[in-house]
């Protein structure tokens, strides 16, 4: 055993490989948040009146509100006015033309991180919008997605030029009082991606966001809305890391989405924030809410989330099932090695007749990581026939982690079937003897463990990604082995 | 090849060898013979790296080799298996990938190219058709809902396909019905050769009907207390232990 826990704690040390910063000049707003503060930020964006309303209605209501402490995680309070909530590479024009006129040194960066910009180099079948800091640098595959009618752009855009529809659905899903995080983001948020998919599109690729922070003391606030009308159907990823800095960043992210009659979205994040080092110093504090509408009959959100990064994490990407025969997913893989911590879940509110949802959560805790899977499942009074299927199961590696499992349940109809299957296991002795005597290192047992019990979320990703998903959990566990 | 020499091992203070002393040629099959608690799957344990187990005193060499030296997966390269008693299962893992993982790593250390997986495939069914496991248990979670016979026939199943230059089988015949039990038999004599030598650790004599051994040992209490021929299987089947000044743990314990 305790030879076992020593290899598994050598395995989880490895260097957080996207830990760079890029030097670049920058205009960065000075720490601190006020009216004046958003009004500038809006006025830096050109937006138009009734969005700089929006956002100080936002932000008066947010005043009010009280910072949630019933999550199962702990860190230093946070001094909202000691965070600058604008940081963006500065511009040689008003806005980019095309990707020629970005920075090289951007595009290096997002070479750096796997993300080619530049048109021959594009990932094929990927449109890209890189977010760096609180901009949107850009978006590749435009025309040809423009072309099926496909809106894909920055939420900075959108609000310029398609504002009935931002007006219309923004905040439709997460109000700007909905919680605390979710209130500063609609106050200060800076950028983030919008989507729309018109009705009967199948959308011709996938479409993916890459964020990054990499200015220090800043938030990262960004806004992103997906749109899919009746019949249409969209698969969406983001991926995000940032550099390695002894101080804890705020990454206070909402994302709505939108699905109308017989409408699909599937959205899938591989979340790589820094997430601090070994002693628990510095890393993200991922707190974001993530929710879906599937208003429409038929209609189908599904949320795939591997979360490996992040110091702490605070996140429950929900769906609500108001149309009838709607469908909710959520399959989840949570990691935390070293000090980091994660309390996340799900929310599956049914409202309609016949809707159903599945969560499949699989949280991992390795060294001294902590993981809570939070998660409601609530069948309101005319969800006649409802159906729920929920499995959380959690792996610990070593004998110093934890794992906590949070269930609620709320049903107002009888006709329902609820069913909750939970498990805990660790990556036992005899798994890496065997392992072991079979001739297999050590390192790439525990990997080979790990992703088996992963297997039932990485099959929900798309292809390229579940690989790559695979070999970050690989990374995230190096130095585990203890 | 294997050459043990006054070997102690214990386990949360337990000594549970107290000196075992043993030697085993290529091509040699030895049976180990003993009661329940005797140390016949300690030894195998200790053998193979388990680190469960404290070795105290003694020494092991393989091939002029210290083994004790060596970590378990080193062991594992060097050509010493274990087929476990109880084999643990992997969930999620398709026990494809658990092998080609494993016989990889064993090429990797021979300075071999790596299987691809349809290369892979193909020789691992038509190792699996030999000790009769439909080709569909590949492509299953490593021992994930086995029944006990299908998790002893894939452990022989490893040996076929990892070709050890020592395998240990610890009381593989346990839990078999007849007809396991002689696929099972198959499987080992098919792995019979002039360079490889086989350990086999059983409680009953029955496996040695079908796998004859060229020695017999009996180990109680620590200590191999008696050598003999494959004859000396018959004799204890006839008069059990008692002759031997050796007490069956499990006889008086139930």
């Amino acid at each position: 055993m305790a030879t076992t826990d020593k290899e598994v704690n050598e395995l989880v040390k490895q260097e957080y490989e996207h830990g760079f910063v890029t030097d670049i000049e920058s205009d960065t707003f000075e720490p601190g948040l006020n009216e004046d503060v958003i009004a500038r930020l809006s006025g830096i964006k050109k937006e138009p009146e009734w969005m700089l309303e929006w956002r100080l209605k936002a932000y008066r209501r947010w005043l009010e509100m009280d910072e949630p402490n019933w999550a199962q995680v702990g860190y230093p309070k946070i001094d909202y006015n000691s965070i600058s909530y604008y940081s963006a590479p500065k511009r040689k024009e008003d806005m980019l033309q095309s990707l020629d006129e970005v920075d090289p040194e951007l595009l290096k960066t997002y070479e750096k991180l796997g993300i080619p910009l530049h048109e021959r180099e594009q990932m094929a079948g990927v449109a890209v919008d890189a977010v760096f800091d609180s901009v949107s640098i850009a978006t590749t595959f435009k025309e040809p997605l423009a072309k099926a009618g496909v809106i894909f752009c920055s939420m900075s855009e959108a609000i310029q030029d398609h504002p009935e529809l931002v007006k219309k659905y923004l905040g439709s899903v997460v109000p700007s009082g909905d919680n605390f995080f979710a209130g500063l983001n609609s106050a200060v948020f800076s950028d983030g991606t919008f989507v729309y998919i018109p009705k009967g599109v199948r959308c011709p690729m996938e479409l993916s966001t890459y964020f990054r922070i990499n200015a220090a003391n800043t938030g990262q606030f960004e806004r992103t809305l997906i749109i899919a009308e009746d019949s249409s159907y969209v698969s969406y990823l983001e991926g995000c890391t940032a550099p390695m800095r002894d101080e804890n960043q705020l990454h206070a992210a909402v994302v709505e989405l939108v699905a109308l009659d017989d409408a699909q979205i599937k959205y899938s994040t591989v979340q790589n924030w820094y997430p601090g080092d070994e002693n628990g110093k510095g890393g993200i504090f991922n707190f974001v809410t993530k929710r879906g509408a599937a208003i429409g009959k038929n209609s189908k959100i599904s949320w795939t989330q591997v979360e490996t990064g992040s110091a702490v994490t605070w996140k429950y990407p929900s769906v609500i099932l108001r149309g009838d025969n709607s469908v909710g997913e959520f399959y989840s893989v949570a990691l935390t090695n070293n000090y980091q911590q994660a309390d996340t879940g799900t929310k599956m509110i049914h409202l309609g007749r016949n809707t159903s949802s599945t969560i499949i959560s699989k949280g991992i805790s390795a060294s001294n990581g902590s993981n809570a899977y939070r998660g409601l499942v609530k069948f309101g009074p005319g969800a006649e026939g409802a159906r729920n299927f929920t499995q959380c199961d959690s792996l610990l590696i070593g004998d110093r982690c934890g794992a906590h499992t949070f269930p609620y349940i709320e049903s107002k109809n009888k006709s329902g079937i609820i069913e909750h299957e939970a498990t805990t296991s660790k990556v036992s002795d005899e798994q890496m003897f065997l392992c072991r005597q079979r001739g297999i290192n050590p390192e790439q047992a525990v990997s080979m463990i790990v992703n088996g019990f992963c297997k039932e979320v990485f099959k929900e990703l798309p292809m390229e990604f579940a690989v790559e998903a695979g070999k970050l959990l690989e990374v995230s566990l190096e130095g585990s082995v203890g | 090849m294997l050459n043990i020499k006054n070997l102690h091992a214990s386990v949360g203070g337990e000594e549970i060898l107290k000196g075992i002393n043993l030697e085993i040629k290529a091509g040699e099959i030895h049976a180990i013979m003993g009661p329940n608690g005797s140390g016949k799957s300690t030894l195998s344990q200790v053998l193979a790296g388990s680190e469960t187990f404290e070795v105290t005193e003694g020494e092991v060499t393989f091939n002029g080799e210290n083994l004790l030296d060596l970590e378990t997966e080193e062991r594992a390269r060097e050509g010493v298996f274990l087929a476990f008693q109880y084999p643990v299962e992997i969930p999620g893992v398709s026990n494809l990938q658990f092998l080609r993982t494993a016989v990889n790593s064993m090429r990797g250390h021979r300075g071999e190219p790596e299987m691809n997986a349809a290369e892979f495939m193909k020789h691992a069914r038509e190792v699996s058709m030999q000790v009769d496991l439909d080709p569909a248990f590949l492509k299953r979670g490593v021992n994930e809902g086995f029944s006990g016979g299908e998790k002893k026939r894939n452990e022989i199943l490893q040996a076929l396909l990892l070709q050890p230059k020592l395998a240990i089988l610890d009381e593989t015949d346990s839990g078999l019905d007849i007809d396991a039990l002689h696929v099972v038999s198959d499987g080992v004599n098919a792995l019979r050769a002039k360079d490889r030598a086989i350990l086999m650790v059983t409680h009953y004599q029955r496996l040695l009907n079908h796998i004859v051994p060229d020695y017999v040992h009996v180990l109680a209490d620590g200590k191999i207390v008696k050598s003999g021929g494959r004859e000396l299987a018959y004799e204890l089947e006839e008069r059990g232990y008692g002759w031997l000044n050796v007490k069956d743990k499990e006889a008086t314990a139930s």
